[in-house]
């Protein structure tokens, strides 16, 4: 159908790694210029890598993009490691979904 | 439970055991559906929890490592050598629907360009280059992982409203029409009854 592009919105020069391999890469210091950032791109961008550390306050916003299929945004682990937010994502859909967590509690 | 407000007439029965009919048979179809979903996403969010996993330990490795190696390059030159990609990974973005939920489902399809690094290797360091290798090899990783993730939100959000959907008629559809059926079959009975007697009276006092 239509092809995608890739973008990576971070908060530091480390994310230019990835304009390397083909994908956009946007510096956002902090969470309001990652939210101008990702208003602006998410109609031209279908795959959008945010870093956690810019997702985690950003949480409400970034629900809005859960109606549609795209764009699809994800949060991604910075250099400093995973702050566990993704998981904690994932624990809430499953939660919200099932009602129990048949993962993360053995 | 409250009663449906009709009036008790042989119509509105028929017409209410029709409506009973319709809500049993969607409660039954919704609750297969909300199975199924369930079924589904119990999967995909295994195969989610192991790509998140995985991703998340090379990811922040790889940052890590082209951080330092781009520390030690000077801004500029750093900027022109990574501006221009080695490999255009490219993604095909379709959409395909599971359990009538239209969800993301993206291809990639890579094309190597000219092979090796776009920049002269004396200028970078070799810490960077094998970041770069390795952001490469992650990609169409950290792309199934955007696709799953958003797929399991998706289908969260519909088990949820479907679990809405069977309760509403489970607990308060069908049994506010049973309770309304219940009442205007006695009720005609009723009326059937005084009828019968009324005739009966009539009778004995010519």
């Amino acid at each position: 159908m239509s092809s995608g592009k890739m973008a990576i919105v971070g908060d530091g020069d480390y994310i230019m790694v990835f304009k390397a391999v083909g994908v956009s890469a946007f510096p956002a210091e902090n969470e309001t210029k990652a939210r101008d950032t990702i208003r602006k791109i998410a109609r031209d961008y279908q795959i959008i890598f945010l870093t956690e550390e810019l997702a985690r306050p950003l949480a409400e916003f970034l629900k809005r993009f859960d109606e549609q299929p795209y764009p699809l945004i994800l949060s991604v682990p910075s250099k400093n490691g995973s702050t566990g937010h993704g998981t904690e994502l994932l624990r809430n859909a499953m939660e919200r979904a099932l009602g129990v967590d048949i993962l993360f509690n053995s | 439970m409250t009663r449906l407000n009709v009036n008790p007439t042989r119509m509105e029965l028929k017409k209410l055991k029709a409506r009973l009919n319709t809500a049993t048979r969607g409660h039954k179809l919704l609750k297969d559906k909300s199975d199924e979903m369930v079924r589904r996403f119990s999967s995909l969010i295994r195969e989610n929890k192991r790509l998140r996993d995985e991703v998340e330990r090379e990811l922040s490795e790889t940052l890590r490592k082209f951080s330092i190696a781009r520390s030690v390059t000077p801004a500029y030159r750093a900027e022109t050598a990574f501006s221009m990609p080695s490999e255009a990974i490219k993604a095909e973005c379709e959409t395909v629907s599971v359990m009538g939920v239209v969800v993301p489902k993206v291809k990639l399809i890579n094309e190597k360009r000219s092979g090796g690094l776009p920049y002269a290797y004396s200028e970078i360091t070799s810490e960077a280059d094998s970041s770069v290798f390795k952001a490469a090899a992650l990609l169409p990783k950290m792309v199934e992982l955007a696709e799953t993730e958003k797929t399991v939100r998706m289908l969260a959000d519909e088990i949820e409203r479907n679990k809405r959907r069977v309760n509403a008629l489970e607990y308060v559809m069908i049994p506010q029409l049973e309770e309304t059926i219940k009442y205007i079959k006695s009720k005609l009975d009723e009326n059937e009854r005084a009828a019968v007697i009324r005739l009966m009276k009539v009778k004995n006092k010519a």
